[in-house]
């Protein structure tokens, strides 16, 4: 190297030092989230309800469950802030522990979801013979609405928590796996895959080390909408009477029941429907911000 | 000299399906159609045509990056064409890729060091001190400064991109690289550099080359002898400064006629003018019949269109696969 040359590039090298670029992506990524309005108003609504779940024993010490019928139909009030149900019951405690179920199966579909929607994707989009046979039977799972589908499971499987879980998740993992197979099989045709197999790596450490990392953004932003999904339709399929199984407070059935007094108690169908509107519209708020941070070529025009 | 890798009658053909909805048409691509070559121990081997020309699918042909369908290859005299992943492994260590585009060539999420040390890790080394070691020692041989290796590619320019590049394919201490048009994504003042690295590591290693480019200049200066493509075929091979100096093919004619030059006037026009070349190159799908390069060449005759030209070497080492060649 030439001492003139080793001076352009040793410029180059430092005119790149910008304090952002000199982090881990990882780390750059937080810090843009942390600057995108959008991401954070999601963070905080989809926060609240998700402390509120947390902390539901401390937040509700009244059980959902305890009955007294003469205090039924109560107004909110000071001693019972969303009211009280048709049986008595706190509306507060109700819709708290609500919290907690709707934001554990969310979190159980997210998870089975991040599981087998990466492990069929990346098998279907790594390797070309398995890509027709796998992906014609998410075809045919994705042909019927999620919905439909997760109703059918839970009227098969019979209504439960653990049911409902499962529906949702063979209901969302075809989408899932179709979103990281189409990254799969844009990375798979990479020079940096193809100087891996080049230097003799193995499938396993191809895609361990240079595949899944670099598909991950847009599952996260997947699983972050999907996340906002099992949530509405665990409330769908309670409501419908197909969730957990009365008296355990969820969403969905305290609206179904709700829904019979909705002139008379407002608040009963309400405060369910709007704490699901806050949990909704968080995710989704928060998806987009992902999405704006993760993929800048899908950033909507501001 | 012996032949460190050697290829006969290499095929590498694409199916390919168009779908409309009812009929289905198919059809393969010939993107190499045929090739022998041999690149000796030390040497290196320019390579040249046109885009899509099939330079690069034969470049990773060589290296076993993908299957040929028909023919055979050699390294060091033995030959790996059919040979299963496993076994190929030690071979893979002799044989490197540097790709032409500095930014898909890394992957964004590993450091510089994690990059390098990827390969001495397949092929058994420990992630230790020694390693480590290597790693730097590969980094001062490129021209990079230690503290790169704690860094990401995107914190790079698109010449020091290459340079990492080139300290991964040659961690390993390979015999061949093929060096995939390894310049042409680059600006014009890094280009030198890393044709002038390239130059200096294959005397440091005693590294063989196979040189990709679609330009004869590039190839000019690094290559002892070139091959010219066409089509998925080698039209013209010859020592450089024999192929420069009397380029028997019309199609090597009108690449070197193409080459600017820094005062065209001082140039013998006449030699630009015959060898002129006009039209585009023809659909590998549906390659012409005969010459593949008589619907653009200027010296045509019935022969051309209808019996494809066998290779002769009219001279040592030269050779040339044109009717013209043939009949005088």
């Amino acid at each position: 190297m030439t001492p003139s040359e080793s001076k352009i590039e040793a410029q180059e090298l430092g005119h790149e030092e910008a304090p952002t670029q000199r982090r881990r992506p990882f780390l750059v990524t937080i810090g843009r989230l942390l600057h995108h309005r959008l991401f954070l108003t999601g963070l905080c609504l989809f926060g609240v309800i998700v402390l509120a779940a947390a902390f539901a024993p401390l937040l509700a010490p009244e059980d959902p469950n305890r009955l007294a019928m003469r205090l039924k139909f109560l107004p909110p009030s000071a001693e019972h802030p969303f009211g009280t149900d048709n049986f008595g019951r706190s509306q507060w405690s109700r819709v708290i522990y609500g919290a907690q179920l709707s934001i554990a199966i969310g979190l159980a579909v997210v998870a089975l979801n991040a599981v087998f929607g990466t492990l069929i994707g990346a098998l279907a989009g790594y390797f070309r013979r398995l890509d027709n046979p796998v992906m014609r039977v998410n075809d045919a799972l994705m042909a019927f609405p999620a919905i439909f589908l997760a109703l059918g499971i839970t009227a098969v499987l019979g209504p439960s928590t653990i049911d409902v879980v499962i529906a949702l998740a063979v209901a969302y993992i075809p989408r899932t796996a179709r979103i990281v197979r189409a990254s799969v099989i844009v990375l798979r045709e990479m020079e940096y895959v193809q100087a891996a197999v080049a230097a003799g790596a193995g499938h396993w450490r191809i895609l361990r080390h240079h595949i899944l990392p670099n598909a991950m953004a847009p599952l996260v932003v997947q699983l972050s909408f999907l996340f906002a999904y099992a949530v509405l339709s665990e409330a769908t399929l309670s409501f419908l009477g197909l969730g957990a199984v009365p008296p355990t407070p969820t969403w969905g059935n305290i609206m179904a029941q709700g829904r019979q007094y909705m002139t008379e108690a407002p608040w009963i169908i309400t405060v369910p429907g709007v704490a699901l509107m806050i949990t909704v519209l968080g995710l989704n708020l928060l998806g987009d911000g992902l999405r704006d941070v993760l993929d800048p070529r899908l950033r909507v025009q501001q | 000299m012996s032949a460190l890798i050697e290829a006969t009658a290499l095929e590498k053909h694409f199916a390919f399906g168009e779908g409309r909805l009812l009929s289905r048409r198919s059809g393969r691509l010939r993107a190499v159609d045929g090739v022998s070559l041999r690149i000796a121990h030390g040497e290196t081997l320019g390579l040249v045509g046109e885009s899509g020309c099939g330079k690069s699918t034969l470049g990773r042909l060589l290296i076993r990056l993908i299957e040929p369908t028909a023919g055979a290859i050699f390294f060091e005299g033995e030959e790996i064409t059919r040979r299963p992943t496993k076994a190929l492994r030690e071979k893979r260590r002799a044989m490197q890729i540097i790709f032409q585009d500095p930014y898909g060539a890394l992957n964004p999420r590993m450091r510089v060091e994690d990059i390098i040390m990827e390969p001495l890790l397949i092929h058994g080394a420990k992630s230790d001190g020694p390693t480590r070691q290597k790693v730097s020692e590969m980094l001062n041989l490129v021209g990079l400064p230690r503290h790169a290796r704690d860094r990401f590619p995107h914190e790079f320019s698109g010449g020091q991109r290459q340079r990492i590049g080139i300290a991964r394919a040659l961690v390993l201490r390979p015999k061949l690289v093929v060096c995939d048009e390894p310049v042409s994504a680059l600006d014009v003042s890094v280009q030198a550099q890393i044709v002038n690295l390239l130059q200096d590591l294959q005397g440091e290693l005693r590294l063989t080359y196979l040189f990709i480019a679609h330009d004869l200049s590039v190839v000019k200066h690094i290559s002892n002898r070139v091959a010219v493509m066409y089509l998925g075929k080698i039209v013209e091979v010859a020592e450089k400064r024999e192929l420069y100096a009397k380029p028997l093919h019309p199609y090597t004619q009108a690449l070197i006629a193409a080459v600017p030059v820094a005062h065209p006037g001082n140039r013998a026009s006449a030699r630009a003018a015959r060898a002129r070349v006009s039209g585009d190159v023809p659909s590998a799908l549906h390659p012409p019949a005969g010459c593949r390069f008589h619907t653009r060449c200027p010296y045509v005759m019935t022969i051309c269109r209808a019996e494809e030209p066998k290779i002769t070497e009219p001279r040592a080492g030269h050779e040339v696969a044109c009717h013209l060649v043939g009949s005088s």
